[in-house]
């Protein structure tokens, strides 16, 4: 079965980083501070080259839309077993504006161009939080969406996905083509070898930009300001309900 | 005043005829002779290759190795030690579990496993054999990450690779290499240096395992015992040192000359002891090693007949560096733990930070920090350059990065008081494990004789040359003695040196101005001892331990001073930060010199020292302490 996955892989501020507003408020400091890859894109790229291993998979191509720094985050997709990979080229500052709705829109002309089977991108990134992209790619390529995926079994042309939800878990069956968001506990990543890195030097990284593809990333929302969250308040002791209530009352709570 | 200007002439004549018959061979030092017999001799006064911390006994300055800072790498090796960095340290840090090891006193199956895939075990070995066939620097910064978790592990790992097989990769022949590496890189198979016996530490001729060739002339047969060996309990590949006779054809003398072998464990014959009990490095394998009537093929000789000294000491030196980078990772993450503290404690209504007793100790950690640093990236990069005489900058390297380790665990320990002394926080262990580094590897009182005797003889040899190439010496170097050092400097031909000045940034001159002065009057100093001692200052121990403490200022200043130039030249935003660090430390370092230098000539100093040759031996004659009691009983 010659099934080829695509694996979105977003270069973030790393998750142990104390991150700092700018001083300008237009955003946060990201010069010379450590980045990495979305732990939930490791989370996506690992269940791919699992399905690969599992001989379901043929291929496994991990992207990247940034910077240049983004093939570093490649780089480390290729050491965990992805085959090769394409850097869709945004430099900086537009990188910083870049949104889910661009990025899905370049996803859905590469799963064309490159007759891809599956799409598994992490459900979110750690810097934005905006959980769409999966969910925009699939409605572009008017392919099923599996979001929230806490296990998936290939079966010929379709797949059992469960899926974390409120409630508990929710067992689907989807069709593929599709486009699957990884949450946390799908898998636990591999960590990269060193041999493996070294084998990854020798993969390919394709670059491309934006315009070869025919999209337009062009923002659709505008950041007003980025502020720290207020710092939280000091609280006091209430000897008993009424005064409690009293509190409340001349706060304009009640 | 003619006739002492005569008899010192006298002195130093008949110094330089014997100068390169230095009789550091029989002394009870065992230095390194191969480098004091041939190589000082033959190093280059100027030119890329002459090495700084050397040129500065003779007050000499070699600006190439440090200015501008190396740097070796190019970008693609950049590039990849800096993928290798995250999942080095993912193991460390979700895989390996320290203190658990250290409480089971063995590395845990998981651990070594994990090691295994992650190709740890042959970090430096040629790609061809399996290995990563990293470069020292690329090396040296994933010691960093390994001794900031567990030096304990560090000390398996380094056992196996850096001495353990080290020799093979050194000097092993295409058969051997092929033979042994693939399985030493995978992991499959443990390495173990074995050289150390009961009677024979630091002096290491005097090894008393012997390898006698059979009469089939096809095996050596061993015999010895080897005490503290790291990994001795687990190794299957041993590079073991073992005299063996030999009686030339003319004489009826039989000399013994040490020799390396390649011993599998697998020949039979060779057993071990229990695994010692140690203060530190626990989950390290230390044990003795018996080898009894084994049998080694001679192909399994490293190197020549007769060389096992040389190939010892390149073992050692050529690893030496690791240490030192190693340690300014773990310092790094002490004044991380310090600062966190410092940050957050209060007592007496304020932030420890806001207390200049603190500020001290902070500030020292993080100066001490820049010095390990930059010394240790020098060394590892000039060794990457391609730079063969470095083993007195790696010494150097040794010295300063294991008793910083050493300082900085303390102070940290102490800043976090009697919690830095619970099991939980983390620090006692590093103190525990941190103790061994100034003995291993060549304990750092030898180190400090290598340094200063390695110097000194450069000086010396030097010195020579200069004279060859004065009109009159005699007369002038009988004056020499009584000149101030401006004029002394001018005798000896050392013109008024302004590289250190030209290279530094601007903001810098003045530190480097002091460095120029410092390294001005050593060279000065070392003529005055030669011109005192001769051939005896190999014995003045009490002088050469203050001008190797002396030499390891000066270097690691000039390092410093290089490290900030570059960072100012770059404008690199922690410029100033760095800059404030530098000079800060050049200024300390710089006076402390300036006493060790005045210290080997002073008269009060040397009365000193006298004394304490007076007092150890009424101690030893005592054999405790002689002195009477307060009370009497």
């Amino acid at each position: 079965m010659a099934l080829r996955v695509l694996v979105g892989c977003k270069r973030v501020i790393d998750y142990a980083v104390k991150v700092r507003v700018k001083p300008d408020k237009t955003g946060v400091v990201t010069d010379g501070v450590k980045h990495s890859m979305n732990p939930f894109d490791e989370i996506a790229i690992e269940e791919a080259v699992r399905l690969k291993e599992k001989k379901v998979a043929s291929e496994v191509v991990a992207i990247s839309c940034g910077p240049k720094q983004c093939q570093e985050t490649l780089r480390t997709a290729l050491a965990m077993g992805a085959d090769r990979a394409i850097h869709v080229e945004v430099p900086e500052p537009e990188s910083h504006t870049l949104e889910p709705l661009g990025v899905a829109k370049i996803f859905s002309k590469l799963a064309k161009d490159e007759d891809v089977g599956l799409i598994i991108v992490g459900k979110q990134a750690i810097d934005d939080d905006c959980n769409q992209t999966g969910q925009l790619t699939a409605a572009l390529l008017d392919w099923p969406q599996a979001t929230f995926a806490s296990e998936i079994t290939v079966d010929g042309d379709s797949m059992k996905v469960i899926r974390e939800v409120d409630g508990g878990l929710e067992t689907i069956k989807v069709n593929m083509p599709a486009v699957v968001s990884a949450d946390l506990r799908l898998n636990e990543p591999r960590y990269a070898t060193l041999p493996n890195i070294m084998k990854a030097k020798k993969k390919k990284i394709d670059v491309k930009t934006p315009a070869d593809l025919g999209v337009d990333i062009s923002p659709r929302t505008e950041t007003l300001s980025v502020e720290d969250p207020p710092v939280r308040q000091a609280g006091s002791k209430v000897e008993d309900v009424s005064e409690l209530v009293e509190k409340l009352k001349s706060h304009g709570f009640v | 005043m003619l006739r002492s200007t005569v008899k010192s002439a006298t002195v130093y004549k008949r110094f330089f005829r014997n100068l390169n018959a230095f009789p550091i061979r029989q002394s009870r030092l065992a230095i390194p002779h191969r480098n004091l017999e041939t190589s000082t001799s033959n190093l280059p006064i100027d030119g890329p290759d002459a090495s700084f911390a050397l040129g500065s006994f003779g007050g000499r300055i070699h600006s190439q190795q440090l200015f501008p800072f190396p740097d070796a790498l190019d970008e693609e090796s950049k590039e990849t030690i800096k993928l290798m960095i995250d999942p080095f340290e993912k193991f460390f840090r979700e895989v390996h579990d320290p203190a658990q090891s250290d409480l089971d006193e063995a590395i845990s199956q998981k651990s070594i496993d994990g090691l295994k895939e992650l190709g740890g075990m042959g970090l430096q070995v040629p790609q061809k054999y399996g290995g990563m066939e990293l470069k020292n620097t690329q090396y040296g910064r994933l010691c960093e990450i390994i001794a900031t978790y567990d030096l304990s592990i560090g000390i398996f790992m380094g056992a196996h690779q850096s001495i353990g097989y080290k020799g093979i990769l050194l000097y092993g022949n295409e058969k051997q290499k092929e033979k042994y590496l693939p399985s030493l890189v995978s992991g499959d198979k443990l390495a173990a240096f074995c050289l150390t016996e009961p009677s024979s530490g630091s002096d290491a001729n005097s090894i008393q395992t012997k390898a006698v060739l059979d009469s089939d002339g096809k095996h050596y047969i061993l015999n010895g015992n080897k005490i503290w060996i790291s990994n001795g309990g687990l190794a299957d590949v041993m590079t073991v040192f073992a005299q063996v006779p030999f009686q030339s054809s003319d004489s009826e003398k039989v000399s013994q000359r040490v020799t390396a072998f390649i011993v599998e464990r697998d020949f039979g014959g060779v057993t071990n002891g229990p695994p010692e009990k140690k203060m530190g490095i626990r989950s390290s394998n230390t044990a003795s090693v018996y080898f009894d009537n084994v049998k080694v093929p001679v192909e399994n000789v490293l190197g020549k007949v007769g060389d096992g000294f040389k190939v010892a000491m390149n073992i050692l030196n050529n690893g030496r560096f690791g240490m030192g980078a190693g340690m300014s990772g773990l310092i790094r993450m002490l004044i991380a733990k310090s600062i966190e503290h410092a940050n957050n404690r209060v007592q007496f209504r304020r932030k420890l930070i806001e207390y200049q007793s603190i500020q001290e100790k902070i500030a020292k950690m993080a100066i001490t920090h820049y010095a390990v640093e930059s010394v240790a990236y020098a060394v590892s990069n000039n060794m990457d350059r391609g730079i063969k005489e470095y083993q007195v900058e790696a010494a150097i390297s040794k010295v300063l990065g294991s008793e910083s380790g050493w300082n900085t665990c303390d102070e940290c320990l102490q800043i976090l008081g009697g919690i830095g002394y619970m099991r939980e926080a983390n620090i006692e262990r590093f103190m525990r494990d941190l103790r061994i580094f100034r003995i291993f590897e060549g304990t750092n009182d030898i180190l400090r004789l290598f340094i200063a005797l390695n110097g000194v003889q450069y000086a010396g040899n030097h010195l020579k040359e200069l004279q060859k190439a004065m009109k009159e010496p005699i007369s002038n170097f009988g004056t020499l003695w009584d000149q101030g050092i401006k004029r002394s400097r001018q005798f000896i031909g050392i013109s008024n040196n302004e590289e250190l000045i030209e290279n530094a940034a601007p903001q810098l001159r003045d530190s480097a101005s002091k460095i120029t002065q410092r390294i001005e009057e050593f060279g000065v100093t070392v003529e005055k001892l030669l011109l005192k001692y001769g051939k005896q200052i190999v014995d003045e121990q009490f002088l050469l331990t203050r001008l190797a403490d002396a030499s390891i200022d000066v270097y690691t200043m000039a390092a410093v001073l290089a490290r900030a130039t570059k960072a100012i030249k770059e404008n690199l935003p922690t410029a100033e930060h760095e800059q404030l660090l530098a000079t800060t430390f050049i200024d300390e370092a710089s006076d402390r010199t300036e006493r060790n230098l005045g210290s080997v000539i002073g008269k009060r100093n040397l009365r000193n020292f006298s004394s304490y040759s007076q007092i150890a031996s009424q101690i030893s004659q005592q054999e405790g302490i002689a002195t009477t009691r307060p009370l009497g009983f």
